[in-house]
């Protein structure tokens, strides 16, 4: 199979124009049906997906859902029992680690703690065989990019957890890699420096133009730094899709609940007409759903509403004119209320017993819009803030 | 607090106790090695006699020379065998009949020395190999080997192996990465497993003297010999010396595990 694409390799041989042009539809990774067992367990089962030059790419699940298998594949030290792992169109299978043109940020880092900041950035420089004066101006370049000047000759131990993890990253871009892979980079941060670094990652993959796959079990993370996010679960890619269509319309209703907060209504449809679905649910009565584009099958199926989708209003006559329009409308009482700064989230008890979470932007300084404890409201929200997703 | 910290009468009687139980005959027999007098039990005052008399015991100091070749020897054996031994249980594939391995690696920590010492005279003499400065080297290796086995593993079992991984990850095939990395991180741990093998194959009396031949007497097979014919204050004297060259090779070794450990720490993750 190889043999028969065109090559990418430009330094190994000139290439025509013709093979460039078919190399430009190959996407720097493609994975395909890639499977790894330990014993009877399957760590990864089946997962195929694309990654293209350029990009930056999140596999995120839960801890034991096989992302970190699949990255520890792409660098060489697990190989697939099944499927194919091509780089360039190439497959890798039998390139060891150290020939790959992949470099790893490790999770905890494992710096070399004999060496230097210096001869740690170096360490991947002097195995390629660099002449020591180029060496000497990677490290300074990389030095400079992490904003590490001044700690060039400090021991790892001597160094803060936020330097160590730019030393690590040093290390990993300074072989200029053409894929880098990011084990949970930022998991030993604390959340200041974990926000502020994961800017700096995607200002430094921009900058580079590099391909970076990060994997983390954190959604805002991926959602913040990636472009695209592969969303696993035992073993399995659920969904490959841009962080807002992940989260405006994740696939299944396990997705939903894996990435943000989302009130679930499980029910039958009823009704469809005018691309209206009407869902009896059991806890929020009939709700007025928009029907997805793709359509649906099932009848049995679960409504979807984030809380920031469900507003609230008091009772008596609707203040506006979208809220008495609205059709989706249930009274409850509040019974929870957690005022986080610039959200304010409400857990309204419905009369059926269920609980629906509203979250609402505080706007304004005062709370005039603020609702009390026990105080009855309307929850409302429109069939378009509805997502139907089959069970 | 300040209370619980201060030694009970109680203590501090047992604590003199046990070390007056561990090293008042050492310190007596250092003491008695600066005896003016000829007889073992009687003070006659200070005197380096019986170190200047040691000088010219070539025997003696013969087998000094041979006990000191043995051990360098065979504790440089015995470390190469013992580090290799300890990367393959740690970081090789699993093999079969690992755990059978790393049992049988390990018997010689509790086999008594008489079973060891006898069944290699019996396979040296199988082999009709002739018995000196050889046999007794390989007898010490067999025995030294599992101690310095079980120092470095027990250092590897530390280390954070996802430091070799980054080796390769930077271009480096298994065999440099275990020399960039892996290695000088177990130095400290080899080293200190060479001077624990240097000073159980020294004090060694039972193995060797199974194993040694006629003309190759090691250094406590000498004295044993010179001891049942009568307690000279000459003996005390190379005692003495022995008892200073051990004392400054456990301190190094000593330094050097803590020295490992102190690494070890800061090479765990997070």
């Amino acid at each position: 199979m190889a043999e028969q694409l065109p090559k990418f390799d430009a330094a190994a041989e000139p290439v025509g124009p013709e093979p460039q042009l078919a190399a430009a539809d190959i996407p720097l990774l493609r994975i395909e049906r890639v499977v790894k067992k330990f014993g009877a367990f399957r760590a990864v089962d089946g997962v195929s997906l694309d990654i293209h030059a350029g990009e930056f790419f999140a596999l995120l699940g839960p801890s034991g859902c096989g992302k970190t298998t699949l990255l520890r594949m792409l660098a060489g030290f697990e190989s697939p029992d099944e499927g194919r792992i091509l780089l360039n169109g190439k497959d890798i299978a039998n390139v060891l680690p150290h020939e790959r043109p992949v470099n790893m940020m490790f999770q905890n880092y494992a710096l070399f703690p004999h060496l230097s900041v210096r001869d740690n950035i170096a360490f991947g420089l002097k195995r390629a065989g660099m002449a020591r004066s180029e060496i000497d101006a990677r490290v300074a370049e990389m030095v400079a990019l992490v904003k590490l000047e001044g700690l060039e000759k400090r021991k790892p131990d001597n160094l803060s957890g936020g330097q160590k993890q730019r030393v690590a990253l040093a290390r990993s871009l300074a072989r200029r890699p053409q894929m880098l892979l990011l084990d949970e980079p930022l998991a030993a941060l604390d959340k200041k420096l974990r926000e502020s670094t994961q800017f700096e990652l995607m200002e430094l993959q921009r900058r580079l133009g590099l391909t970076f796959v990060i994997v983390t079990h954190d959604q805002e993370e991926a959602m913040t730094v990636a472009g695209r996010i592969g969303v696993m679960d035992s073993g399995r890619l659920d969904q490959v899709a841009s962080p807002r269509e992940l989260y405006e319309a994740p696939h299944s209703r396990w997705i939903a609940e894996f990435v943000g907060d989302i009130n679930l209504f499980d029910g039958e449809i009823e009704a469809r007409e005018h691309h209206r679905l009407t869902i009896a649910t059991r806890d929020a009565g009939t709700v007025v759903v928009a029907e997805p584009r793709q359509g649906i099958s099932k009848t049995i199926v679960s409504v979807a509403i984030r809380p920031e989708k469900v507003k609230l209003s008091r009772l008596g006559p609707a203040p506006d004119a979208t809220a008495s329009q609205a059709i989706n409308r249930l009274e409850g009482m509040i019974t929870d209320v957690s005022y986080l700064g610039a959200l304010t989230t409400y857990k309204v008890r419905l009369d059926s017993g269920a609980t629906l979470r509203s979250s609402m932007a505080n706007t304004a300084q005062i709370d005039i819009d603020a609702y009390n404890l026990s105080q009855r409201v309307v929850a409302w929200f429109t069939p378009d803030d509805c997502l139907v997703l089959e069970q | 607090m300040g209370g619980s910290r201060r030694l009970s009468p109680f203590n501090v009687a047992s604590l003199a106790l046990g070390l007056a139980f561990l090293y008042l005959p050492i310190i007596i027999l250092m003491i008695y090695s600066f005896n003016a007098s000829r007889l073992v039990t009687v003070w006659g005052g200070w005197s380096l006699r019986w170190y200047h008399e040691l000088l010219n015991d070539t025997a003696m100091i013969e087998a000094g020379w041979m006990s000191l070749r043995v051990a360098a020897m065979s504790a440089t054996i015995a470390t190469l065998l013992g580090t290799l031994a300890a990367v393959a249980l740690s970081r090789g594939e699993r093999f079969t009949g690992r755990t059978l391995f790393s049992g049988m690696l390990y018997a010689p920590l509790v086999m008594p020395e008489v079973i060891t010492g006898l069944s290699l005279l019996l396979l040296f003499v199988a082999v009709n190999a002739e018995r000196g400065f050889w046999t007794v080297t390989i007898a010490h290796t067999t025995l030294t080997m599992c101690f310095v086995a079980v120092v470095v593993q027990s250092r590897l079992g530390s280390l954070d192996r996802s430091l070799e991984e980054a080796a390769m990850d930077l271009g480096c095939s298994p065999a440099r990465a275990f020399l960039a990395v892996t290695l000088p991180l177990i130095a400290p741990a080899i080293a200190a497993g060479w001077m624990l093998a240097f000073t159980l194959s020294l004090d060694d009396l039972v193995i060797a003297s199974f194993t040694t031949g006629p003309g190759s007497a090691t250094l406590p097979i000498r004295i044993y010999s010179e001891v049942r014919l009568g307690v000279k204050p000459e003996i005390n004297a190379i005692c003495t010396l022995v008892i200073a060259l051990i004392a400054v090779v456990i301190v190094v070794a000593s330094l050097a595990t803590k020295l490992s450990g102190a690494q070890r720490e800061t090479a765990a993750p997070l």
